[in-house]
């Protein structure tokens, strides 16, 4: 459908079309032609309205189905929307707060917020453009062609008194246009095409600016709710009761333990339990107090020192990967001519998302209206359509609005909140708000997966290398989907009944080297408990990408001072791609980087001094990181003190705040290198606080974290959000190996571990 | 049950709790202040943390009727009814990613700037050693701590 409108049109039409609906929140104008057509348009995909709107103060919103986590996805968004639109930034709102006004974009995911999201609006937002022009052009009467656009106000060039701002045009109403959607839901939802053009990059004003934060005041100062701060009238408080070995269910529950707590309800599922109470520290208490006995079952684990032996032995169920350049026998025969074979094996436990807050979501059940859910979740489309289908109602009977929570990196315990809340509010028929206690978050959250690899190099006797093989073998990377959608892939309706449906995926490393034989591949095990485990395995930040990158980017160290060469050196002789080599450059100069092929164990007083580097691709984007270590020989303790990240994400749209993004990435990075592993015995997960399971504090943060940006001003964005999580670990064990010439195979990098491995 | 009065940024208030309930759920859920989180329950994280006769306090372990005489402080109090200056220095230097521990860092470096105004980096390092952070923002963090102390 096309459809242009000016007011005399509108006016004239009176209320026979349908041409304008008011937007919410706003005061009607005078061109609005029908009193009560206030309505928004159903969402969908197909219209320009899902996507951009101009309000009726001439400001824009865009409808975005991507929450921004913390890291300023949001106000990239907006600079890209504010680039094609030709209006200020600071006058693009952002808004995705809402499943009913934002589309399903796939949520916060693998760092294409801006990549894919953000492409979808800007491809949005230049339709709208071109829309608004055709309809300046009949206000104005002239050509498109003669018509200019600054700030919103659109003006014939040859006379800027003759103009009309994009308010007095459709400020406060509804575009009714028609775009082509490529009929994808999720990440990849976008235009098909688009009959406006998207500005060259030689034409950008607002890209490679820094407009900060919206959100960092209402942070600070504390003035609007996270998802724990929602409460509803008549809302009860929620807790679960999950049992101390895994697998066992409730077979007594003794209701009279906590009958002397006021309003108590108990809420018994198969293997769920949980307990709503009006008042939340009797919630808290009532989960603590009451007695349950459970089932006798068969310890589910083993001792967790054991975990690579075990994964070594177990029994492989699905292989895959890439033979990139050479099959098997061009693969052997490669080895066979070898002079020289090397090889190594990594270790990576599981980890936790330990996030600041343990999950937590309210629910309203109306079975006769419109049920909702608050989540921090990070997918709130997928986590709506999963509490919709606990409850039992249609998704259009469902509305999910986005609230922040504490923290998110990846499928953590947000979703299995909102699951826990949806089938207690059910059970009760009252709003429920539920948390999950500090002892579940880190327990029962779902873990990154633990691996082993295998990587092993052929020369030739000229000392290069001729083949290169590296074979992963570990437990699933999405027992459960990152997806909440489905019942299955959260944790209490698997306690409840529902059988899971694990994805059976891995991955493998990204990275250019040009070496002539070369097969990355993996081998995936059972996991240790088929339903509701505490250990089943789901996306943590940069999902496989910190555990992958260990082992090959020190297993590139380690050939390359097997081969006498310096590990800077090695890697610009052997990486394809230009781009790389740019980076290992950048960042070996920026470091001031001294050349060594053997670990030099340069030391002050007790303290070993190294330095480390590392590098990975991901989805197109590519980070190189130095590492600076000092690591204490008395008590094997390391600090990563310093750290240069050269980073080229295609053209940057923000670079203050990418900065800080970075930061982040280090330091969490950092702190899992070092410290971070979830520890089980043969019953359960045993790492369940902040003590069992230390992350970095701010004694041990490093003394600098210095970033070189590489901007392509002609290459698409392509994600910021994880990439500089993915080199850490190799750089910083890089860097420990050059300090004391101990080669640490298994992270994390605990002083207990230097210590076993034969420090000084 | 038993009647509890909380002086809290300045205001009186009378509640009816168990005097083991630990006085953050007094703050969020009978006064419904927003500030201090719940983090862990366990005094390990400082999500919860108020300033209690001037004394930075986890709030989710310290038993409501235990502070019935005393001074309670919340991040809404702090700057008595402007921005504090560490509010401003940690917008100034956008710190927050998630935000939820920003309470934590904010209510137990005002305590300490109370005492030493001038503190050094290391000094400040380590009166924040217990504060957690999960979105790794420390290097934002200290520098917003160190410009507050210094404005």
């Amino acid at each position: 459908m096309e459809f242009q409108v000016n007011r005399r049109h509108l006016l004239s039409m009176g209320g026979a079309l349908t041409v304008s609906v008011l937007l919410p929140g706003v005061k009607a104008q005078a061109f609005v032609p029908k009193e009560g057509a206030s309505l928004r348009p159903p969402q969908d995909p197909r219209r320009l309205a899902s996507y951009i709107s101009v309000n009726a103060d001439g400001t824009v919103t865009a409808w975005f189905g991507k929450p921004d986590m913390g890291q300023g996805t949001d106000v990239g968004v907006a600079q890209m929307v504010a680039e094609e639109l030709d209006i200020r930034v600071e006058r693009v709102k952002v808004d995705f707060s809402d499943t009913t006004t934002s589309l399903n974009q796939g949520g916060a995911s693998s760092s294409v917020g801006v990549s894919q999201g953000g492409r979808a609006l800007a491809n949005a937002a230049a339709e709208a453009r071109l829309v608004l022009l055709e309809m300046a052009s009949k206000h104005l009467s002239a050509p498109v062609a003669e018509l200019t656009i600054h700030d919103g106000v659109i003006s014939v060039k040859t006379n800027p008194a003759r103009n009309v701002s994009y308010g007095e045009l459709i400020g406060g109403r509804w575009f009714e246009n028609e775009v082509e959607w490529n009929g994808i839901k999720g990440n990849a939802l976008d235009l098909k095409s688009i009959r406006g053009k998207r500005k060259d990059p030689s034409e950008y004003k607002v890209y490679g600016s820094s407009p900060p934060r919206r959100d960092v005041p209402v942070i600070v100062l504390a003035t609007e709710d996270y998802v724990v701060d929602i409460k509803l009238p008549g809302m009860l408080h929620g807790r679960t009761i999950l049992p101390p070995v895994a697998g066992a269910v409730p077979v007594n529950i003794d209701r009279d333990s906590v009958k002397h707590i006021p309003g108590v309800q108990i809420v018994h599922q198969n293997g769920f339990l949980g307990i709503v109470a009006p008042r939340e520290w009797d919630a808290v208490k009532a989960a603590r107090d009451l007695k349950v006995t459970w089932s006798e079952v068969k310890a589910p684990f083993f001792d967790h020192k054991d975990l690579y032996k075990h994964i070594r032995n177990a029994p492989v169920i699905k292989t895959g990967g890439l033979n990139s350049n050479a099959d098997q026998a061009k693969m052997d025969a490669a080895f066979k001519s070898a002079v020289r074979i090397i090889e190594a094996t990594y270790e990576y436990p599981f980890q936790s998302h330990a996030c600041m807050g343990p999950g937590c979501a309210v629910v309203d059940y109306q079975p006769n209206g419109v049920s909702r859910v608050w989540t921090g979740s990070q997918k709130p489309h997928y986590a709506t359509e999963g509490v919709a289908a606990v409850l039992g109602v249609k998704p259009e009977q469902m509305r999910g609005t986005w609230v922040r929570g504490p923290g998110s990196y990846g499928r953590g315990d947000a979703g299995d909140a909102a699951n826990a809340a949806a089938i207690l509010a059910k059970a009760v028929g009252k709003p429920v708000r539920y948390q999950a206690q500090r002892h579940e978050a880190h327990g029962w959250d779902t873990k990154g997966p633990a691996s082993i690899h295998m990587v092993r190099a052929g020369l030739d006797k000229d000392g290069k290398v001729i083949a290169w093989s590296f074979n992963s073998k570990g437990f699933d990377r999405l027992n459960v989907a990152s997806n909440e959608s489905k019942p299955r892939d959260n944790l209490f309706s698997q306690l409840a009944g529902v059988k899971p449906q694990p994805s059976l995926v891995y991955g493998s490393p990204q990275e250019s080297y040009r070496f002539p034989a070369k097969s990355l591949t993996w081998e995936l095990i059972p996991p240790l408990l088929e339903s509701g485990s505490p250990l089943r395995t789901s996306h943590l930040r940069d999902p496989l990408g910190p555990d992958i990158h260990f082992a090959s980017e020190s297993f590139i160290d380690e050939v390359a001072f097997a081969v006498g060469m310096d590990p800077v050196d090695f890697r610009l002789q052997n990486l394809g791609n230009e781009r790389d080599r740019d980076l290992i450059k950048t960042v070996a100069e920026k470091a001031g980087w001294e050349r060594h092929t053997t670990a030099r164990k340069q030391r002050r007083g007790d303290v070993a001094i190294g330095h480390g580097v590392a590098y990975a691709v991901r989805a197109g984007t590519r980070v190189a990181i130095f590492a600076e270590v000092e690591v204490n020989l008395k008590t094997g303790k390391v600090w990563g003190k310093r750290f240069v990240v050269s980073h080229d994400c295609g053209i940057v749209i923000n670079p203050d705040l990418l900065k800080l993004t970075i930061e982040g990435n280090i330091v969490q990075g950092l702190s899992r290198a070092l410290m971070e592993e979830t520890t089980f015995d043969k019953n359960n997960v045993t790492s369940t606080d902040w003590e069992s399971y230390p992350i970095l504090d701010m004694t041990e943060r490093p003394q600098s974290v210095d970033i070189v940006l590489i901007s392509r001003k002609n290459l698409a964005p392509t994600g910021a959000g994880e990439g500089s999580m993915r080199p850490v670990t190799a750089a910083v064990g890089n860097a420990i190996f050059d300090a004391t010439g101990i080669r640490l195979r298994q992270a994390p990098f605990t002083p207990e571990r230097l210590r076993a491995s034969g420090l000084a | 049950m038993a009647r509890i009065q909380l002086n809290v940024d300045g205001k009186a208030h009378t509640i009816d709790a168990d005097g083991d309930m630990p006085l953050l759920y007094a703050l969020r859920d009978d006064l419904g202040l927003r500030n201090p989180k719940f983090g862990c329950g366990l005094a390990q994280c400082g999500a919860c943390t108020v300033i209690i006769d001037g004394a930075a306090t986890r709030s989710c372990v310290t038993p409501v009727d235990s502070v019935q005489n005393t001074k309670i402080t919340t991040l809404a109090g702090l700057g008595g009814g402007k921005a504090h200056k560490l509010q401003e220095a940690f917008i100034a230097e956008q710190v927050p990613q998630c935000g939820y521990c920003i309470n934590g860092w904010i209510m137990t470096a005002a305590a300490f700037l109370e005492r030493n105004p001038k503190p050094t980096e290391a000094q400040m390092k380590d009166a924040l050693s217990g504060i957690k952070c999960r979105c790794g923002t420390h290097m934002a963090i200290l520098r917003a701590v160190m410009r507050a102390a210094q404005a």
